[in-house]
């Protein structure tokens, strides 16, 4: 009978840990992932085929708008998928493991623990009536048999580490009685308490003002950097990718439309919606020039279209589209899925 | 766009949308099986209790009827001039079954009644204090949480207590225990539905204000209220059977299930169980019934459909 | 903290007054207060002094006044039926019903909130849907009825426990009680489930809407996220929120309970304060039933004190909230 703490042990190669290697397998990769909600009319694909890589240390924005599947993306990495939804096909490979055979517990023993998640309401993501110590004491205390002292060492630790002043006092109080900045700070914390390999952050500034975003956006690259972690940072904003991430997935109705190092993607796109997306970013327009926008909105889940799902909104769309869905495309270090792709815009732009 | 003449548009004003959905309704609890079988059962009861003094084998209180050397025979049993007593009969010779079967209308009698009229002078209150507003609001509000604020069965103690005993004492004490669940319901409502604009539309017209709060507003709060009268009613009736089995219910000419089970109380003990347990099960299935037809009732009329 | 205690006892004070002049009212102006306060076997030389005593001559603001004082002394009148003071006799009778109505809250949270749980986090298999289905049987059913029931079960048909009436009490304390005997519980426990089965079926259903709502919210999801076991998210997690609600509901029944002991009373033949006021009732004794009612008030008035107060304690949102208002 083994015993629990070492089931996760026993489920990896004994490589974990160690520093990366270029040309090393990435530490997830995400091949071919179907997550589906149960209905009575039949099983709607929130996720319909999305392949993902995320080497070790590096920092991948996944971008899309409401409704794209991007947030059931990221839970369904950690498997925290409820019914009526499900994770119906993939392989989600983790430092060589495939996650979706692991059993419950040993899921348990790696949420927290080697995968995190940053969710993106703090207030209601932290318990209201307990307190952020014991908040962040049984996420250590969940992984490893670590005394109070050295755990509450630890904590105090973490939140020096995310800029929380007076964090000893800090500990004692209540969720409601920080701002949502900070709130925020303390969920980052928690997630690297247990220094994680990956942290999954699901749209964490959406719901702060612009001037706390670049604060934490500044402490998470920090972070990241310096103790290797890898992040996928989940946003609707390019702006913010553009700004963190290293590399980019831009998604769209539950597929991944276009990939690729984040400078080369944003300067030049390759897939018309990407093109879209950036076109209308409000930074990037002219003063008193009419804001571009994308024709249409986005397909519901019940109703996206047969072939590509950008077709009716795509302004370069040829009969093919509408006939089957376009598979991945892969041109070095950039992939996408289009029968029209943008042209590769030459060195001088 | 077409384009209409002003003349044809000021002519033809179209209804405002404010009729409450009660087709169907019937419909609906047609449908279900338990539904049509409790449905069935009360209707039955209904009639039974109805028609009591002609087909119950015994008029149980009047006195001439009845026959002291019967009194506290088992079930079953024959008495001495070969009448048999189905349900047996209690220490003053009356028959079960005719006692619960009178029993039984003085109860549905005072269940119906008291939530009927709280119903009425709850949501009317409710009503007001929502229309009105302001000083009125909360004098009724607060006067509806002092009355909430004590437990139903001692305020209708205490008030029977000063009152004396009587069916429509019973249920005036229950009546105004109550009335202000329904205040409270109504006024909830009503104030969300008061700053629509087929409300509005109405007073504008210039109806006053106690048409504008009767015709238009109080349709369409009444299925919140509805709801819980359907829970009330069975609410009702143990009230009035506990208030009667305590002593300050109804009196002994007129006797409800309650006092049926309190007079076989004290022969309990010596084993005659049958004068209180059938006036129990009475008691029970009536409950029972009243509670499925409430909750099909309930269903369809609930208003987040 | 202490601002909210403050406030709540100024609420307080105010009902104690309001009912206090109700009940007056009741007595003194829409009553006939000699026909309800002095004793029908009076002599016309004692109802004279009764009249003067009790200052009916007075106008009807000074009454008050003077009844205020005299309850404030603690003087309620007298008993027609006993002779003596009926706050001394209300208080002899008050150790047996509050044991009936402790043992009874106990049982509520040892049986309900455990039963509730079960329900609530296995509500979609037969166990919790079971466990719900019957639960409504406990507030539906008449609670004389059942009291006779378990009479007639556990008294009658099994012989295993005494029909009625409690064990001779033991000091403790100061305090005669019965809980400290094996006799006293052999009496104690049908009534005492009897009062509870009521408010257990009512905390099962809050406790199991509660786990419901608790397991949907995002700081659940968030502790497994954390890798938090499933044991104790439903411990710590899980619990401590619908806790809340929970001791809420239980303190306010402290005072329904009260008020229902007395139908579990008269059933079992307990002496406690809600037989008083039946027997009371019953023999006319109307001094007994005012002041009962009083006392009454004042205990809900306290209950409901305690329970706002212990509410403000567990739930660090609420004083926020008061303290802004």
């Amino acid at each position: 009978m083994t015993d629990p703490w070492n089931r996760l042990e026993a489920a990896f190669p004994s490589q974990a840990r160690q520093p990366d290697a270029p040309r090393q397998a990435p530490l997830l990769d995400v091949r071919g992932l179907r997550t589906a909600f149960h209905t009575e009319a039949g099983a709607w694909p929130a996720v319909d085929g999305v392949d993902l890589s995320v080497r070790r240390g590096e920092i991948l924005g996944l971008v899309g708008e409401s409704g794209s599947g991007k947030s059931v993306t990221g839970f369904s990495l950690l498997g925290l998928i409820d019914p009526p939804g499900e994770v119906v096909e993939g392989e989600i490979r983790f430092d060589g493991q495939d996650l979706r055979a692991l059993d419950e517990e040993q899921m348990r023993q790696l949420r927290g623990n080697r995968i995190a998640m940053i969710f993106q309401d703090p207030l209601m993501t932290l318990n209201p009536v307990l307190r952020i110590e014991e908040q962040m004491l049984e996420a250590i205390q969940a992984h490893a048999p670590v005394a109070r002292r050295e755990a509450l060492r630890r904590c105090v630790e973490a939140l020096e580490m995310v800029g929380i002043p007076a964090p000893e006092k800090r500990l004692r109080s209540y969720p409601h009685e920080f701002s949502g900045g900070m709130r925020q700070r303390v969920a980052i914390a928690i997630a690297m308490l247990n220094k994680p390999d990956l942290i999954i952050c699901d749209e964490p500034t959406t719901a702060l003002d612009v001037t706390i975003q670049g604060q934490i956006l500044y402490r998470m690259q920090k972070i990241c950097r310096e103790h290797g972690t890898a992040l996928i940072w989940i946003t609707h904003d390019l702006g913010v990718v553009a700004e963190l991430a290293d590399r980019v997935a831009v998604m769209y109705a539950g597929r991944i439309v276009e990939s690729g190092p984040v400078a080369q993607v944003l300067e030049a796109p390759r897939h018309p919606y990407t093109r879209g997306l950036l076109e209308s970013m409000p930074a990037r327009a002219l003063p008193g020039a009419r804001l571009p926008q994308i024709e249409g909105m986005a397909p519901s889940l019940a109703a996206r279209p047969v072939g590509c799902a950008f077709r009716p909104r795509c302004p370069s769309a040829v009969t093919r589209c509408a006939e089957q869905a376009p598979a991945p495309v892969q041109e070095g270090e950039r992939g996408y899925r289009c029968y029209v792709p943008l042209a590769p815009i030459s060195q001088n732009s | 766009m077409q384009t209409t003449s002003s003349k044809t548009r000021a002519r033809t004003l179209q209804p405002l949308p404010d009729t409450p959905r009660r087709a169907g309704i019937l419909k609906q609890l047609r449908s279900r099986p338990t539904v049509r079988g409790a449905g069935l059962a009360l209707l039955a009861l209904i009639v039974l209790v109805l028609a009591a003094p002609w087909f119950a084998p015994q008029n149980p209180y009047n006195l001439a009827d009845l026959n002291l050397l019967d009194g506290r025979l088992a079930p079953f049993s024959q008495s001495m001039d070969g009448v048999r007593y189905l349900l047996g009969t209690d220490d003053q010779g009356r028959d079960m079954l005719s006692a619960i079967l009178y029993g039984l209308r003085i109860s549905l009698l005072v269940g119906l009644a008291s939530v009927v009229i709280a119903t009425a002078i709850g949501s009317l209150v409710g009503l007001l204090a929502a229309y009105a507003g302001g000083l009125l609001d909360m004098l009724l509000m607060r006067l509806v949480d002092f009355v909430l604020g004590f437990p139903s069965i001692l305020v209708a103690l205490v008030l029977l207590a000063i009152m004396g005993r009587g069916v429509d004492k019973v249920i005036l004490a229950i009546v105004l225990v109550q009335w202000a669940h329904y205040a409270r319901i109504m006024r909830g409502r009503a104030l969300q539905e008061r700053h629509k604009e087929y409300v509005e539309a109405a007073a504008n017209l210039g109806y006053p204000a106690w048409r504008v709060m009767l015709f238009h507003l109080l349709p369409n709060c009444l299925g919140p209220v509805l709801v819980f009268a359907t829970v009330q009613v069975a609410h009702a009736i143990v009230l009035e059977a506990t208030l009667s089995f305590l002593g300050v219910g109804v009196p002994i000419t007129r006797p409800s299930l309650g006092l049926l089970i309190a007079n076989g109380f004290q022969y309990l003990l010596s084993g005659d169980y049958w004068i209180s347990l059938f006036p129990g099960l009475a008691l029970l299935a009536l409950i029972l019934i009243i509670n499925i037809v409430g909750e099909r009732l309930r269903t369809a009329l609930d208003p987040k459909k | 903290m202490a601002l909210f205690i403050v406030r709540r006892l100024i609420q307080s004070a105010f009902v104690l007054l309001a009912v206090s002049l109700v009940v007056f009212l009741a007595v003194y102006a829409v009553g006939d207060p000699i026909e309800l306060l002095v004793s029908p076997q009076a002599s016309p030389a004692d109802r004279a002094a009764m009249i003067a005593r009790l200052g009916l001559d007075l106008p009807l603001w000074e009454q008050y006044w003077h009844f205020l004082v005299r309850a404030l002394h603690g003087d309620l009148g007298a008993s027609f039926v006993y002779g003596t003071s009926t706050i001394q006799l209300i208080a002899q009778r008050m150790p047996a019903t509050f044991e009936l109505v402790v043992i009874a809250i106990t049982l509520t949270c040892v049986v309900g909130v455990p039963l509730g749980l079960v329900a609530g986090l296995y509500r979609n298999k037969l166990l919790g849907k079971g466990i719900l289905s019957s639960s409504v049987l406990g507030f539906s059913l008449p609670n004389f009825w059942l009291g006779m029931m378990l009479i007639l079960t556990f008294a009658v048909w099994l012989g295993w426990l005494p029909a009625s009436g409690r064990a001779d009490p033991v000091s403790v304390l100061g305090i005669p009680l019965t809980i400290t005997t094996l006799q006293g519980w052999r009496h104690l426990i049908l009534p005492a489930i009897n009062l509870s089965l009521a408010n257990i079926a009512l905390v099962l259903r809050m406790t199991a809407s509660g786990v419901a709502e608790a397991q949907s919210q995002e700081y659940v999801k968030f502790a497994r996220a954390k890798g938090i076991r499933p044991g104790r998210i439903v411990m710590r997690h899980i619990l401590r929120n619908i806790l809340i609600p929970v001791i809420t509901v239980i303190g306010l029944e402290f005072g329904q309970l009260i008020a229902y002991s007395t139908i579990t009373e008269t059933v079992f033949a307990w002496p406690g304060m809600g037989k008083l006021l039946i027997d009371s009732v019953y023999h006319l004794d109307r001094p007994v039933v005012v002041a009962y009612v009083m006392l009454a008030t004042l205990i809900f008035v306290l209950v409901n004190l305690v329970v706002d107060i212990l509410y403000a304690a567990l739930d660090p949102r609420v004083q926020l909230v008061e303290n802004a208002a």
